[in-house]
């Protein structure tokens, strides 16, 4: 069909000519599609002004962060010590950045439940919007919202005595690290917000999950403390190895290598960058099946 | 673009062991203004997922705007408006700011994208809140440019599902006359209703559907001959009188009345029309029967539905397993 037949024929009623009123389909009405990056892009600026407007929903990001960085800079900090010496609070941040990055996965899901539940993913597929559109604004807006916590956290970690002691460039190695991971985790915040139905299952299961996952690494002590099996489990976790890989990066206190140490612990930046590429690379195809489902109800 | 802007042939829809729709036919010629009638889980909303190309239908075809819902639901989407049963607009957005991302999201550039926010937000008689966002809308304004914003992009087929299910009467008349403008411009519209006066002041034509079937079509006045003409009711002032007057009822109709004691009313079919009427109460008067209420009843859409269905629309059995479905749904 082509745009003349068109314009013809949608006038409902012969009759004389006159002039289309104000509102009548019209051929101009029908627009070329302008591309995924444009749709991407007008779904994820919609992203971040809710995250404007609900500041609440980014306590994940904001709050809890720096309430974690109070409570075990000055709380628990002092009985834990270091192995290998150092600030207890520089060692703290490099886990807190990680922390925080584990926890995008909730943001995304998050939103997506909400989506859902506000039948705005039915109003996105009536549109003729390019195919993942909807999803790569998700997110891009989550990648952007991202940017805030680890501003955030960088300041509060200045304001405790935290500092970047190793040079700009392998600083800037970390902050890319963690944003990286953050695309990953992205991924599986899409995955989870496809597969449970609601905005407080969601929450369930992010502080289910997410939370054993974050203190069962090196993120707030060295896991050279822990008994045996927890032990193994925290060597062997991407947040150890993320936390680790960070503060090598910004030259902060760490627990030195040791010879009996895992693989993983010796290589942290190695070892993380696997996780975040298996994590996209399994994540990513099957989040997009459940988020398909999740819609074709 | 054919003469039907929506032709839909044998949709069925099941939702594992519930059929929502079993194989129903839609024709709406173009420019033209079809209701789809029916009580809460008749499958409405399934009919409007499966022609907005939301949902696809398990057997059966059907075309928008001339093209296959199924198989070319880009070009669909772009031709059609949909507002669906819960206004869908964004509840952290401004009213603005919704129109002005589903203008961009139809391809328009975000300047044309603004202008045509602007003109459609004056239009619906938003222009005062056009800044605000919307969670504090109330239930008519949130229709209202849940309505404005299914306009966007000019659509030429328009699917309204339920547009004023839970507005008070005020907001629903309000919102009639928006749709009367939208149909004066030769928009084509399908919507579904559970309200019978609704379907009849909007539609020219009106489908029936119950439990995924279609159980009739035709305008108002086809669908009320469906159940028969017209009748005569009296209502007797005295509920002792009930036996002298349907006696005089039956003698001027010729027919078996039908008496409700509780409302003293005496009901009985006749082909006379007004003079059944003018008899009946010269007849009444002449017997010295005082009457409360004397008139020619015409049968109205509920009458047809319930006559149709053999069940109330709103019972409350039907509404709960009604909801069941839909919910499924």
């Amino acid at each position: 069909m082509t745009l003349t037949t068109t314009t013809t024929t949608t006038t409902p009623k012969p009759g004389p000519p006159t002039a289309a009123p104000p509102g009548a389909p019209a051929a101009e009405s029908l627009r070329p599609p302008r591309g995924v990056f444009h749709d991407t892009w007008v779904i994820a600026r919609r992203g971040l002004v809710h995250m404007k407007r609900q500041p609440e929903q980014l306590s994940d990001a904001t709050i809890q962060p720096i309430m974690f960085v109070v409570m075990f800079a000055y709380v628990f900090g002092g009985a834990i010590a270091v192995p290998g010496g150092g600030s207890y609070r520089e060692f703290l941040m490099g886990g807190i950045f990680a922390q925080t990055i584990v926890f995008t996965a909730f943001g995304v899901a998050l939103s997506l439940a909400h989506d859902r539940k506000n039948q705005a993913v039915d109003r996105f597929r009536s549109l003729p919007i390019a195919r993942g559109a909807v999803l790569g604004g998700h997110a891009v807006a989550s990648l952007l919202k991202t940017l805030l916590p680890i501003i955030l956290m960088s300041l509060c970690g200045l304001l405790i005595g935290w500092r970047i002691r190793d040079g700009l460039a392998n600083a800037v190695v970390g902050y890319l690290l963690l944003i990286g991971f953050a695309f990953a985790m992205i991924w599986v915040g899409v995955l989870l917000g496809s597969l449970v139905a609601t905005p407080e299952g969601v929450t369930g299961i992010a502080f289910g999950v997410l939370f054993p996952v974050t203190f069962v690494a090196s993120t707030f002590v060295p896991t050279s403390t822990m008994p045996g099996v927890l032990r193994v489990i925290a060597e062997w976790n991407p947040v150890t190895t993320l936390s680790d890989a960070v503060r090598v990066q910004f030259g902060n206190p760490n627990a030195p290598p040791a010879p009996g140490d895992p693989w993983s612990i010796a290589h942290p930046m190695a070892y993380s960058i696997i996780w975040m590429v298996l994590i996209v690379a399994v994540c990513a195809p099957l989040a997009v099946r459940a988020y398909q489902r999740s819609i074709t109800k | 673009m054919p003469n039907h802007a929506i032709e839909a042939r044998h949709l069925v829809k099941r939702y594992g062991p519930t059929t929502a729709l079993g194989g129903i036919d839609l024709d709406v010629p173009t420019g033209t203004v079809t209701a789809v009638l029916g009580p809460n889980g008749a499958g409405k909303t399934t009919a409007v997922r499966i022609l907005t190309t939301l949902s696809e239908a398990d057997e059966g075809q059907a075309t928008v705007a001339g093209f296959d819902v199924r198989t070319q639901a880009r070009e669909v989407r772009r031709r059609i408006g949909l507002a669906a049963q819960d206004a869908t607009v964004d509840p952290l957005l401004t009213g603005r700011e919704n129109l002005v991302m589903l203008g961009e999201l139809h391809q328009m550039s975000r300047k044309e994208s603004a202008g045509r926010a602007t003109e459609l937000l004056a239009e619906f008689s938003l222009d005062d809140a056009a800044d605000r966002v919307t969670s504090g809308y109330s239930g008519g304004m949130r229709r209202r440019l849940d309505l404005a914003a299914t306009l966007v992009a000019r659509p030429e087929v328009l699917f309204l599902d339920e547009p004023t299910t839970g507005l008070d009467p005020r907001a629903r008349r309000e919102l009639w006359t928006v749709l009367d403008t939208l149909v004066d411009r030769g928009t084509t519209v399908l919507l579904t209703t559970q309200y019978l006066d609704e379907a009849e002041r909007l539609a020219d034509d009106i489908i029936v559907i119950d439990q995924g079937q279609v159980i009739a079509r035709g305008n108002a006045r086809q669908l009320k001959r469906q159940v028969g003409g017209d009748h005569v009711q009296v209502i007797v002032a005295d509920a002792g009188d009930l036996p002298r007057a349907t006696r005089i009822v039956a003698g001027v109709t010729g027919a078996e009345p039908v008496v409700d004691a509780a409302t003293r009313s005496i009901t009985a079919p006749t082909s006379q029309g007004v003079a059944a009427v003018v008899t009946a109460a010269a007849e009444l008067a002449a017997a010295q029967v005082p009457v409360d209420d004397l008139s020619l009843r015409q049968p109205t859409l509920d009458d047809v539905f319930l006559t149709l269905t053999g069940s109330t629309c709103d019972g409350p059995d039907n509404a709960d397993v009604a909801i069941a479905q839909e919910a499924s749904a």
